[in-house]
């Protein structure tokens, strides 16, 4: 039988991360269209937790503790146990998250199981025998969609690509979660983590949050950036930032989003003081509203956004805040 | 030290000419080739580095046979020399090919440390450094935003920036790191340095001398693109010219319309 296997990351909490939420129920959808068999894969020093709340999201779930990544980078440790197991169980099709875990496991499970990857799919339908794979190129002026040359293959999908969502029917039974052994050793360096710095202000993954509030130059200042903080916060959302403001040290780098930052897809972009450049688009024009606040209306932006307000940031900004707060009570 | 940067000519997406050819390639005539801006983060970091500790930078990239033009605008900025992997066979090579054709092609230099940008403007697949490590049995050290090598020890302290913050890895070296931005902006080439790089060596390599076999690479093409469109276009954008308080409850019933907020 056909199978697919969805590879888990685990979040912060050691739980199931939220991106591998959305590729497991992608992982189910593709399954039933193909008539194929669903497979969750956690690999974690304690994989319990994340497995327990994979199998609510697929009907199976290969475990494997592996106590080496609990103070070591997790991605090549993974991949290696993970290609044992391929080489051994043989499924076809290999689905993991597009974030920066993902990636790094899913260009290594390439080469060491000899798969081929359509990588940051923003869709993935089963069609004509295969995954045919969304993709979006040239910073997003062409849509593609590709297939593997043979049967099997890796995709990593983008966050916000699919709303995560628990199969229905009974709670998992004990026995959905196998727990398994790859046989091999581990042949490739782990890389220890000798500290954790915890920045103020970071949060969740930008990548995956469903509102970002961004700013650009025009918010002025790490002041302005405390507004745009305010604005995330009255909306529930995550703060982004073009470079041109990471440049000017207003803001970390984790939270740039462009060409060489985060591609973002959130439910709803606000682009604040935000010109638009090209360099920026690429990083989220595909997120489903994009409205903006800019001085300029003849700013690249103008040209897709979907709701443009003229006018000084800080005064629209402010009113904005009091009157979410107005409306939360 | 000794440094090999992996380095990919990309199309200038300034001039947002890019294009499939009709065999659903990219059509790497259509538009001048620039080097990857995630690349010139890792080729600043390199320079950085041999400064404080001495040493030299190789460059190594697979690319079409014109790509010697846009290595030099690399060597231009300090590297020392070049390696040019060109092949007839490599054209349209997936990231798997990529990944082994270039561990093929540093497997036989010395270096202490190999760096590569995070992901390219063109696939944006990012994918290839972690293949190109787990192919030569590397540590790997992806997202970095600060490198330090003890040359004495022969370790390197990377920080890799996380979800929350960095977590700091220590590798024996040699070691492949993956570059951000937070390394630093890249220089300018100086009239000097573009003066210099033009006697700069770039060797060329064929696939056959890399070691790995070509029909392997070829049948080895994992995917292919089947179709492509322009993205859906979005509807005109509404323009609101009102008072700050208006424009906010403009804001917010435009984001009820479409259920965002409740």
């Amino acid at each position: 039988m056909t199978a697919f296997w969805v590879l888990a990351e685990t979040g912060p909490d050691g739980g199931l991360a939220r991106i591998s939420a959305e590729v497991a129920t992608l992982g189910r959808s593709l399954a039933e269209a193909a008539a194929a068999e669903v497979v969750g894969v956690v690999v974690a020093a304690e994989p319990d937790a994340a497995a327990a709340e994979l199998a609510r999201y697929v009907p199976r779930v290969l475990a494997i503790a592996e106590p080496a990544a609990a103070d070591h980078v997790w991605a090549m440790i993974a991949a290696q146990r993970i290609a044992a197991l391929v080489e051994e169980r043989g499924p076809d099709l290999l689905l993991a998250g597009a974030g920066p875990d993902g990636r790094d496991l899913a260009g290594a499970v390439s080469v060491l199981t000899g798969r081929g990857i359509l990588a940051n799919a923003t869709a993935v339908t089963w069609q004509d025998g295969g995954p045919r794979v969304e993709m979006s190129v040239f910073g997003g002026k062409l849509v593609t969609w590709s297939g593997f040359s043979g049967p099997a293959g890796i995709v990593t999908v983008r966050p916000n690509t699919v709303t995560a969502q628990p199969a229905s029917g009974e709670a998992p039974g004990a026995d959905s979660v196998e727990a398994v052994t790859p046989a091999g050793e581990l042949d490739q360096p782990a890389v220890p983590i000798v500290e954790r710095i915890e920045e103020a202000g970071a949060a969740a993954p930008i990548e995956e949050a469903r509102i970002i509030v961004a700013g650009g130059r025009g918010v002025g200042g790490e002041e302005g950036f405390e507004l745009v903080q305010e604005i995330a916060d009255a909306l529930g959302g995550a703060v982004g930032a073009t470079r041109a403001a990471v440049d000017a040290g207003w803001i970390n780098y984790s939270q740039q989003i462009g060409q060489t930052g985060k591609i973002v897809k959130p439910q709803l972009y606000l682009a604040l003081g935000i010109s638009g450049a090209i360099q920026h688009k690429v990083g989220m024009q595909t997120a489903d509203t994009i409205v903006a606040v800019n001085r300029d209306p003849e700013a690249p932006i103008a040209e897709f956004a979907d709701l443009l307000v003229v006018g000084d940031l800080f005064e629209v900004g402010r009113a904005l805040v009091d009157e979410l707060r107005t409306r939360s009570g | 030290m000794q440094i090999v940067v992996l380095v990919k000519p990309v199309p200038d997406t300034a001039t947002g000419g890019e294009r499939l050819g009709p065999d659903n390639r990219l059509d790497r005539a259509a538009v001048p080739a620039v080097v990857n801006a995630n690349d010139e983060y890792a080729i600043e970091a390199a320079l950085k580095l041999v400064e404080a500790h001495g040493g030299e930078i190789s460059l190594v990239a697979m690319a079409p046979p014109n790509a010697p033009e846009t290595l030099r605008k690399a060597l231009a900025m300090g590297a020392h020399r070049g390696v040019h992997v060109t092949d007839q066979v490599l054209t349209g090579a997936d990231a798997l090919s990529t990944a082994r054709v270039l561990a093929a092609a540093v497997r036989d230099l010395e270096f202490d440390l190999l760096l590569a940008g995070a992901d390219t403007s063109d696939g944006g697949m990012g994918v290839v450094p972690a293949g190109v490590a787990a192919l030569l049995r590397l540590p790997y050290l992806s997202y970095a935003a600060r490198i330090e090598p003890d040359p004495d020890a022969g370790t390197v302290r990377v920080r890799r920036i996380s979800a929350t913050g960095f977590d700091v890895l220590e590798a024996p070296m040699p070691a492949l790191v993956v570059c951000t931005q937070a390394l630093g902006e890249p220089r300018y080439p100086s009239l000097k340095g573009i003066m210099a790089a033009r006697s700069k060596e770039i060797a060329t390599k064929s696939l056959a001398e890399t070691g790995v076999d070509g029909v392997g690479v070829e049948a080895a093409a994992t995917n292919r693109v089947l179709g492509s469109e322009p993205p859906p276009t979005r509807p005109p954008t509404q323009v609101v010219r009102e008072t700050a308080p208006d424009a906010a409850k403009r804001i917010i019933t435009f984001l009820e319309e479409r259920r965002i907020v409740q």
